[in-house]
């Protein structure tokens, strides 16, 4: 269901603001986005000010530096710091991005620090994925052979192989899904952009032979043709993939099946 | 498949992400409710043919006060909105065929592909007002 505005327990009201080092050489300002599920208040906005003199140049270093020093309840996902794990998918600046990957110096003014939008918050940065990793389950992501094993690996040629770029690469951080404005609206039936490309994934693969069992799977006003090119997937995504595109394939392949 | 129903394990009823006021309107995502948008209006404008039509078939008195109507700046305006949904939707629609065909997704040209879509149909809007004002002269 469209709805613009938040429920009354989501709106954003107030925050504490924590001055920071009084010699900091370059002060930014960092607004983060608190919930807390033990208090049974409102989720606010703290604002946090950090020496980027004294900092790493990523988000994420920021977000780190301030747990470490100035604030340890701040609750936030990461890992590998790379940008291969997924984990620090949020929204900063008014796009999702990896705060892993995003150069403080890339944000104007404050960095605004949300949880990845749309989605139930867990606490803090933290959101909660366990609808969308259960759509990603229903799309059966694995190889699906009728042949029997072989007994070494099933081969590609180059060319087989090469279906497969731009889609093996997502990382499921689900930055493209909570992007789109269609996913926020009707998320609960409609797969998503993180989702569909990985369906895709499977389509594309010469290896697997249940193309048909997928196409049906995905036949329905929801699952797939929620998807109205709205493009703001292709554009966040921070891996530089293109669900769009892989989207509007399965699309194609649902015309071309019905002849 | 896992309820969405925002409640965690220990009953509290967890909030649900800023999403609309917190995310910077894309180029990709302003085109694209502009569509919708721009879609509702020709609905209401096919109701607003239906009664010019009504008018034409109804006789002379009809047509005058329709004709008052639409000439009035307020009934000028809203064919002008109108005018400009309509080449809009049509332009932006050649757009998503391409789309349909697997063609034109890589950012850089769908950012073209709507930066043109906008410039054409401003482009066609304004043309048509211009002939309706010099060459056919009844507005």
């Amino acid at each position: 269901m469209v709805e613009f505005s938040l429920p009354a327990n989501s709106k954003v009201k107030g925050g504490h603001i924590h001055p920071g080092p009084k010699d900091a050489k370059s002060r930014k300002t960092f607004k983060v986005y608190r919930w807390n599920p033990d208090d049974g208040e409102n989720p606010s906005l703290d604002t946090y000010a950090v020496d980027t003199e004294d900092c790493g140049p990523m988000v994420l270093d920021a977000l780190i530096k301030i747990k470490n020093e100035t604030d340890s309840t701040l609750t936030f996902r990461r890992s590998c710091r790379e940008g291969v794990c997924g984990s620090c998918a949020m929204n900063i600046d008014g796009t999702n991005t990896l705060a892993c990957t995003k150069y403080i110096a890339d944000v104007k003014g404050d960095v605004k620090v949300y949880p990845l939008p749309h989605m139930p918050v867990v606490k803090d940065l933290v959101p909660d994925l366990t609808h969308a990793y259960a759509q990603y389950t229903s799309i059966e992501p694995w190889m699906k052979s009728s042949t029997p094993a072989p007994e070494r690996e099933r081969r590609q040629s180059p060319e087989e192989r090469e279906e497969l770029d731009g889609l093996w690469e997502c990382i499921l951080c689900f930055c493209c899904a909570t992007s789109c404005p269609s996913y926020w609206w009707n998320g609960d039936k409609y797969l998503g952009p993180a989702v569909l490309l990985q369906a895709y994934r499977w389509i594309a693969d010469s290896r697997d032979d249940a193309t048909g069992e997928r196409l049906d799977n995905l036949e329905d006003p929801f699952r797939l043709f929620r998807c109205h090119t709205i493009m703001n997937c292709t554009k966040t995504c921070p891996k530089g993939l293109n669900p769009a595109k892989a989207i509007g394939e399965i699309k194609k392949l649902m015309l071309d099946r019905q002849g | 498949m896992a309820s969405n129903d925002g409640k965690s394990g220990g009953g509290v009823q967890r909030p649900l992400s800023p999403h609309l006021g917190v995310y910077k309107p894309q180029i990709t995502s302003t085109l694209s409710i502009l569509h919708r948008m721009t879609g509702v209006a020709l609905s209401v404008g096919t109701l607003v043919l239906v009664y010019w039509l009504f008018a034409i078939t109804s006789g002379p008195e009809a047509f005058a006060q329709m004709q008052s109507c639409f000439s009035s700046w307020i009934g000028r305006l809203l064919l002008f909105g109108w005018s400009f949904a309509l080449f809009y939707h049509l332009c932006n629609g050649i757009r998503h065929l391409f789309w349909d065909a697997g063609k034109g997704y890589e950012l850089e040209t769908a950012s073209k592909s709507g930066i043109a879509v906008v410039v054409v149909s401003i482009a066609l809007t304004l043309g048509v007002w211009f002939c309706a004002y010099t060459g056919v002269g009844v507005l």
